[in-house]
């Protein structure tokens, strides 16, 4: 199998995985394909998708993580969209949030865009860069094992998280959801109580 | 003695710090500037506000954005330099109908020593415009603390988005 001498994840099973039973998890979406597997993995209110502001993922979920401490909050993004915002890794680690993931898909391409090889195709180490802005948890998976592991820290928030999880450069079928940002914002407000 | 001199100067800062704190603002997130060190300093000591510093302008305004998706208010301070980094961020305001409010201190236009502030002191009212941002324009130290409140009350009871932009004149021009 491919996938076996490769060792390379297929991103939407990966991404079922990880909102495997999730519970009242709350999601930021980076634009892209990250928006599109966590739409096939099942809508909920609780997605936050992204259709723009490329590199304000991981901010985006730092916001929300400090007005709401009583809940987890994950941000899926991809690595070029994570690229776009390394300063936010340097925030993020003196912010310290205890309950914030961040997760990269990273296939090392921009895939929206041909798929030109990206800064971690080409050498940079984005775990390296998370370990260095003094992120609490660092953790790297290149197995379903290893993202079944990721998984169960994302409902153990004891200290903010970054991962980054190796995927396959094939591409999906775009799943869509919802793009107006307006609903999209009123319908994950909502879903908190807030109106 | 006249009546101006019974008034005790209160630095216009803490009229800004004041209108924060009444319209709620829970988060306020920096680049810093000297115009805004001692608000930086106000917020960083109250127990009940979040002061985050920024690497770079527009995690400030992605801040904002999330913070409001969790229910709290925040405000981004940064000089006007800084409004250029915001540009592509800022595009949530319209698109998603989000809040936004942050306070400008601006450079460039009063005395200044440095003229490479001059080009980005100058498009900062055209680039928030361009952005359906609101800009109102604190001259004076009253204005500093009305115009904040106005600017939050706008930004959060109708969400939009609403710049205060303190001028060189009302800050200082800084000394070299």
């Amino acid at each position: 199998m491919t996938e076996a001498r490769d060792n390379l994840l297929d991103r939407r099973r990966v991404v079922v995985d990880l909102l495997r039973d999730r519970g009242d998890l709350l999601v930021v979406c980076g634009l892209g394909s990250a928006t599109w597997d966590v739409a096939a993995a099942g809508d909920d209110a609780g997605n936050f998708y992204s259709w723009g502001a490329m590199g304000g993922a991981a901010m985006i979920g730092l916001g929300l993580a400090l007005a709401r401490p009583d809940r987890a909050v994950t941000v899926i993004t991809g690595d070029g969209e994570m690229l776009m915002g390394l300063g936010a890794l340097a925030t993020i680690g003196v912010a310290a949030p205890e309950n914030l993931s961040i997760l990269v898909l990273d296939n090392r391409h921009f895939g929206e865009t041909g798929m030109q090889a990206s800064h971690t195709g080409l050498g940079t180490d984005l775990c390296a860069v998370a370990r260095a802005c003094s992120i609490a948890r660092v953790m790297e998976a290149s197995s379903m094992e290893a993202v079944a592991a990721i998984r169960d820290a994302l409902h153990q928030p004891d200290g903010c998280l970054f991962a980054r999880i190796s995927i396959s450069a094939a591409e999906h079928e775009r799943v869509l959801p919802e793009r107006d940002g307006a609903k999209i914002k009123d319908r994950f407000r909502g879903s908190l109580g807030l109106s | 003695m006249s009546e101006q001199a019974t008034k005790p100067a209160q630095p216009w800062q803490d009229g800004v710090y004041d209108a924060l704190k009444a319209a709620g603002i829970g988060i306020v997130s920096y680049v810093p500037d000297a115009g805004h060190a001692r608000l930086i300093n106000r917020a960083i000591g109250d127990p009940d506000m979040e002061a985050v510093v920024l690497t770079s302008e527009e995690e400030g305004v992605a801040l904002a954005y999330g913070a409001w998706l969790g229910g709290q208010k925040a405000v981004l301070l940064m000089q006007s330099s800084g409004v250029g980094n915001c540009i592509n961020m800022l595009g949530l305001v319209q698109s998603c109908r989000f809040p936004f409010l942050t306070l400008v201190t601006m450079r460039g236009e009063w005395e200044e020593f440095n003229p490479w502030q001059e080009p980005m002191g100058r498009a900062v009212p055209a680039v928030l415009d361009a952005m359906a941002i609101d800009v109102l324009r604190a001259e004076t130290p009253e204005d500093a603390g009305e115009l904040t409140s106005r600017a939050a009350g706008d930004a959060f009871g109708r969400d939009m988005g609403v710049a205060v932009l303190f001028s060189q004149k009302l800050i200082g021009a800084k000394v070299w």
